[in-house]
């Protein structure tokens, strides 16, 4: 019945339960009131009522089943990985590097481990700054049109599949030249601009116009607005959208391959050298690759760092962030 | 506010002429830096798509739009004959069974996290399910290798074949769990998030009073939402599903690792196949000719007009509503 009448399914209830009140459970209305007629036998529901009740509790079963499984999925893939990777993880798998080759025991990663910091901490020092200028200039500056055009284009760059992105900065930085960690940069700070962006922008519509009005009934030029008022009030939402970028960008993978993964076996800092800098996603791909006992359990290891990492990462911005005044 | 900041009003002629040049070049150099990352990010957007082309012109040349349907891939220096056919295949089957399997599912959770779970629930169950988006492709790929893939080798698939097996695409089950059902599964996996917490946020913003309109009269729970909250969302959920489609389209390392890289087109999913974007990541590295690397980035091209198809059309779908990947929540 629901299907033929859609939103009105009360219009077809059999006059004798028209007297019951039709909100679902709250058809049990307690203890018969002395003095007062029995309604409890109608109150019971019957027939189509009964029926429809069912049908509404299944389906809020099917949506509890559907989260409960999310979350299970997610509670299984974090477990896998830690349970495998704790019996490589010690000091010494962070702070020595890997063996020449990848069917020996022991070994650590800690090139792979500087070479993701100094990877994403260059990503991130081209992507912030950027990001937040175009919130700005979307907030603060844009007229309706180009905001909305600029929207756009930032929300299709964000949609890019990371591997086109890859392709294009060994087209831009690697073609003709060589891997560098740099080339990795560009690539991650390039999928790291929408998300800080958009973000960032989200976050500077939150700042109550009443002190950017209040700034302007002073005679307070714009750009002093923005230094003094504006961003100090967004500070927080902003630092969250760039450690939620920053935990995006660290697990990035689909560039590296193309970008940085030919490099020493021994810890480097310099993202302009003359080859790749070596880091923690590459080293999970190669490790799941190359089917090597020994190197899956480092790459257990490495992936439980990293996941670690992100994990850290994701919930101390989100904490960060409900602390916020401009949070929702 | 720093000290630096003064008010003209107050201040004598001369400095108060230098306050107002001060904040008039201020403004206007804040203008012109924030337009200039703007406009920055724009050319990106063209200069991908330029040098994504201009890297693949050699390939494109040599096969034209032949390319699209041909099945032969042999890298090889005695053949080097290029072919997506059996990719674009392998890319339509796997995002196809997981948007197929991830848009229900995503859609539940998302109700189940707007409009039945209590608010304590939804505050813990919300941050989770966002976090299984947080996950590395390359993380799941790995554990979609050595715990996911043995398990659909040893107990799904035999379940699946005995029960559904008189379809070809339930096919006798392989030695390894790699294929394109694994990647298909771990593909749901990853687009389940993305759907689900941009349908939670359409679903919150249907407005109270038709719900509380359809309750008055006489409406269940789940006839509400199937009268009331899907229909005013529907044209949203359908964008939020075509972003999902271009995350599972574009996604090429997980895949990479547990679709098993085959050549051939099969009919059951527990076959091995390739698709466009797994095939880059698995070859560029070991690429030895010029028109390989040229047929890889051609590959790219695909990728890059199938993506921002994706994307565009999710923009348009849920143009009514502001539908984007990137909240802060």
């Amino acid at each position: 019945m629901t299907d033929a009448f859609g939103p009105l399914p009360a219009v077809t209830e059999p006059a004798g339960s028209a007297a019951q009140p039709m909100l679902d459970e709250q058809d049990n209305l307690g203890p018969v009131t002395p003095g007062l007629p029995d309604f409890s036998g109608s109150l019971t529901p019957s027939g189509n009522l009964r029926r429809r009740q069912l049908i509404s509790g299944f389906a809020g079963g099917v949506q509890t089943v559907a989260a409960v499984l999310a979350v299970a999925v997610l509670a299984i893939v974090v477990y896998s990985v830690v349970a495998r990777g704790a019996s490589v993880l010690s000091w010494h798998f962070l702070t020595q590097d890997p063996p020449l080759i990848a069917g020996e025991a022991g070994g650590g990663i800690a090139p792979e481990i500087v070479g993701t910091v100094v990877i994403v901490a260059l990503a991130t020092a081209i992507a912030m700054p950027l990001g937040i200028l175009i919130a700005l200039y979307l907030t603060e500056f844009a007229g309706r049109w180009p905001a909305s055009a600029f929207k756009l284009a930032l929300d299709l760059l964000n949609g890019l599949p990371s591997i086109v992105i890859g392709l294009f900065v060994f087209g831009l930085l690697v073609v003709g030249q060589h891997q560098s960690g740099f080339a990795a940069s560009v690539a991650i700070a390039i999928i790291m601009l929408p998300l800080i962006a958009r973000a960032t922008q989200e976050v500077l519509l939150l700042v109550p116009a009443s002190l950017r009005e209040a700034a302007d009934a002073l005679g307070v030029a714009r750009w002093r607005t923005v230094r003094g008022v504006v961003l100090p009030t967004a500070r927080g939402g902003i630092l969250t959208a760039t450690v939620l970028a920053v935990a995006r960008g660290a697990g990035e993978t689909a560039p590296l391959i193309l970008l940085s993964s030919l490099f020493g076996n021994t810890v480097s800092v310099n993202p302009f050298g003359n080859e790749g800098l070596a880091n923690i996603p590459y080293y999970i791909f190669t490790s799941s690759e190359s089917a090597e006992a020994n190197g899956f359990a480092r790459a257990w290891g490495a992936a439980s760092v990293l996941l670690a990492f992100i994990l850290v990462a994701s919930v101390v911005a989100r904490i960060a962030n409900s602390r916020s005044t401009l949070s929702r | 506010m720093s000290g630096s900041t003064r008010f003209a009003g107050v201040l004598p002629g001369n400095a108060r002429s230098r306050v107002r040049r001060a904040d008039r070049i201020g403004d206007a150099v804040l203008h012109g830096v924030c337009l200039a990352a703007a406009l920055l990010a724009a050319v990106a957007l063209v200069a991908i798509a330029y040098k994504v082309i201009d890297g693949a012109s050699e390939s494109i040349s040599r096969f034209g739009l032949g390319f699209l349907s041909h099945p032969t891939w042999k890298p090889n220096p005695p053949f080097e004959i290029f072919g997506a056919g059996s990719l674009i295949f392998g890319t339509a089957v796997t995002s196809f069974i997981a948007l197929l399997l991830a848009v229900p599912l995503a859609v539940s959770i998302a109700l189940y996290l707007s409009m039945s779970a209590s608010p304590r629930v939804r505050s813990v169950i919300g941050p989770l399910v966002e976090t299984l988006a947080a996950i590395p492709s390359v993380i799941l790929g790995f554990w979609g290798i050595l715990v996911f893939g043995p398990f659909l080798q040893k107990h799904l698939e035999p379940f699946l074949h005995s029960v559904l097996g008189f379809l070809p695409l339930f096919g006798p089950v392989p030695t390894t769990g790699t294929g394109l059902f694994n990647a298909s599964l771990i593909l749901t996996i990853m687009v389940v998030p993305i759907v689900a917490s941009i349908s939670r946020d359409l679903f919150l913003s249907v407005p109270r009073e038709l719900q509380e309109g359809a309750v008055a009269l006489g409406a269940t729970r789940w006839e509400v939402l199937r009268g009331v909250v899907l229909p005013t969302s529907a044209s949203g959920v359908a964008a939020a599903a075509c972003l999902g489609l271009g995350r599972a389209l574009g996604e090429a390392i997980a895949v990479t690792q547990v679709i098993g890289a085959g050549n051939a087109i099969h009919a059951s999913l527990f076959q091995t196949g390739d698709t466009l974007a797994s095939r880059i990541a698995d070859q560029f590295a070991g690429a030895t000719t010029k028109l390989q690397i040229a047929s890889l980035f051609y590959l790219g091209v695909i990728l890059l007009v199938i993506g921002l198809l994706a994307n565009v059309t999710a923009q348009w779908i849920g143009r009514r509503f502001d539908v984007s990947t990137v909240t802060v929540r």
